[in-house]
């Protein structure tokens, strides 16, 4: 089934220059649709149009041709918008944007608190969602003084509290080291397999999307390829002609298949690139 | 090779001395940095990395320990504080929140004013940084406030290269680029480097960035020093790095891993191309390629 669908979504803006006024195109006739329980990744270089795509789905933005429904809702149905944001949720890049209280279990349920939760349940979605990113025993401390990764984790939790049926995560392991952003993957993915929550994320680094089920490359506001990601990584020299990486492990096998190399099969990640390589090597 | 251009001296800095909020940023670090290297600074948030490279050029000063520049400590004169300034280049995390000229020739010439050069020469050297920064020459009279992200990172690079600082000090200045932008900015870095055998620090959470530039790297942990060593020897003790929160690059482990089964690779393998060379010598030999 169809969680969310983008039927031939345009965006644009006006920029204005000192001789004339110029519509910058960032989405052009973008029809994507993401299936309940889903795990998406889409990727694309910086001006691709992924984020803005991204804020449609929670009506941030609304399109300003075609339309995209989030669960048969209209997001330009005025009345119906707190339905949409009630269903899908958003991380953003900055963690240190997203929180806004002093004590870690206060953030979380500012959510639910604005959607006028009983205290009781509150207190029970703020347990869950904090145990669900495994920051159960930090409820008690001051976010500021938290990890990158940590407080990611909790601007996560703080969308988990209002119980949506989709997460979208806009570049969230960007500011942070190699260890945080392991954190927020694993959490996301997790969340994903156990609790069926459909996830949408966005990202630069590949190397995070080798585990989801669907991989959207955005290019100018267009949808580039999609595909699992052994299939659009194995597009090696499109992935790299659009300004993008493919991991090392892909990258190293695939030189070598072009010279002639026989292999069982193109890696993705550090284990499989190992096992095929002991295979032609030992 | 007893002459580094830079030294310190059981360097540390606490926070809140005296207070139940004391906290070390940076323990005793005593390092010495060679003209012409290119060092990459790793560590996990908060380890002390920023902290550190601000304490280099003045900007922070120390609880207590030395820096020396050309075997000059810095602090010994407030007068030359400013001059060392000039000749340690800093460049912050997201520069791009710094600009705040009219147009970004006067944004990258305010760093050379300051020096209280000639107009020619300030002339000559922003033309010179713009053309290391990869910043288009139409660029230059518009406000930096119009240009894109990638843009306005150049341009605050460049505002700091324009000094033509000995040592260019860079912290994290790939955060949020995508992969395209991040490999022309640190080929610029390296081919700046080249051209004015100056000292650059860079300091990323990328290993991969790191590996494929730097000549030593620097190993910070909760505010110590816990390595400075060559790249090869620093990204072979995968376990230790590992056990600190960070990771060695993906091609390194891969490799690793090969060798430890048996592969006749050479140890501390650090980019796809090295690793692609090796592994068709040895296919090659075997008559397999």
């Amino acid at each position: 089934m169809d969680f969310i669908k983008a039927e031939h979504l345009f965006f644009y803006y006006e920029q204005e220059d000192e001789q004339q006024n110029n519509a910058v195109n960032v989405l052009r006739d973008v029809s994507l649709s993401v299936r309940k329980g889903e795990f998406l990744a889409i990727i694309g270089h910086n001006g691709s149009g992924k984020s803005t795509l991204s804020k449609h789905m929670n009506a941030i933005l609304l399109p300003t041709g075609g339309r995209i429904l989030v669960e048969d809702i209209d997001t330009q149905d005025e009345d119906r918008i707190y339905d949409v944001r009630r269903k899908v949720g958003l991380v953003l890049q900055n963690p240190d944007n997203q929180l806004v209280a002093s004590i870690v279990e206060e953030d979380v349920a500012f959510g639910p608190e604005n959607l006028g939760v009983e205290p009781e349940e509150i207190r029970r979605r703020v347990d869950n969602a904090l145990k669900a990113v495994d920051m159960y025993e930090y409820r008690l401390h001051a976010p500021h003084k938290l990890s990158g990764g940590q407080k990611q984790r909790i601007a996560i939790a703080g969308i988990l509290a209002m119980e949506p049926d989709c997460i979208v995560l806009d570049e969230p392991t960007a500011m942070l080291d190699p260890k945080g952003r392991e954190e927020v993957i694993s959490a996301v993915t997790k969340l994903n397999r156990e609790q069926g929550i459909t996830v949408v994320l966005i990202t630069h680094n590949m190397d995070e999307t080798v585990n989801c089920d669907r991989v959207v490359v955005m290019d100018k506001g267009r949808i580039l390829t999609e595909g699992t990601p052994r299939e659009v990584f194995s597009q090696v020299q499109l992935i790299r002609s659009h300004q993008l990486d493919v991991p090392q492990a892909t990258e190293l096998c695939a030189k070598l298949a072009a010279c002639g190399l026989e292999l069982s099969q193109l890696p993705l990640d550090t284990q499989e690139c190992i096992d095929v390589l002991s295979e032609v090597l030992l | 090779m007893s002459n580094p251009i830079l030294r310190t001296e059981c360097l540390s800095l606490v926070y809140g001395k005296g207070t139940p909020f004391e906290k070390h940023a940076v323990k005793d670090v005593s390092i010495e940095i060679n003209r012409g290297e290119v060092i990459g600074v790793i560590g996990h948030t908060g380890s002390g990395k920023s902290t550190l490279m601000q304490m280099l050029n003045g900007l922070i000063k120390p609880t207590s320990g030395k820096v020396y520049l050309d075997g000059v400590d810095i602090h010994a004169d407030k007068k030359k504080l400013r001059d060392v300034r000039f000749r340690v280049g800093l460049v912050f995390q997201y520069p791009e929140n710094q600009l705040f000229e009219e147009t970004v020739r006067q944004d990258i010439s305010f760093g050379p004013r300051n020096m209280g050069l000639p107009d020619e020469s300030i002339e000559k050297r922003v033309k010179r940084a713009a053309v290391f920064a990869g910043l288009k020459d139409e660029l230059l009279d518009r406000s930096p406030f119009d240009l894109s992200g990638g843009e306005k990172r150049r341009a605050a690079i460049a505002g700091v290269i324009a000094m033509d600082p000995e040592i260019l000090i860079l912290d994290e200045p790939t955060a949020g680029l995508d992969p395209m932008g991040r490999d022309v900015l640190l080929s610029q870095i390296d081919a700046y480097h080249k051209s004015r055998n100056n000292t650059v620090l860079l300091v990323s959470h990328s290993m991969e960035d790191i590996a494929g530039i730097a000549d030593r790297v620097l190993v910070m942990n909760h505010g110590d020093c816990v390595m400075l060593d060559t790249t090869q020897n620093v990204f072979s003790r995968s376990e230790e790095l590992e056990s600190i929160g960070l990771r060695v690059p993906q091609i390194t482990k891969i490799t690793t891993e090969l060798r430890r089964r048996g592969v006749p690779l050479s140890e501390g393998i650090l980019t796809v191309d090295k690793a692609f060379e090796e592994i068709c010598a040895i296919l090659k030999k075997e008559g397999r390629l």
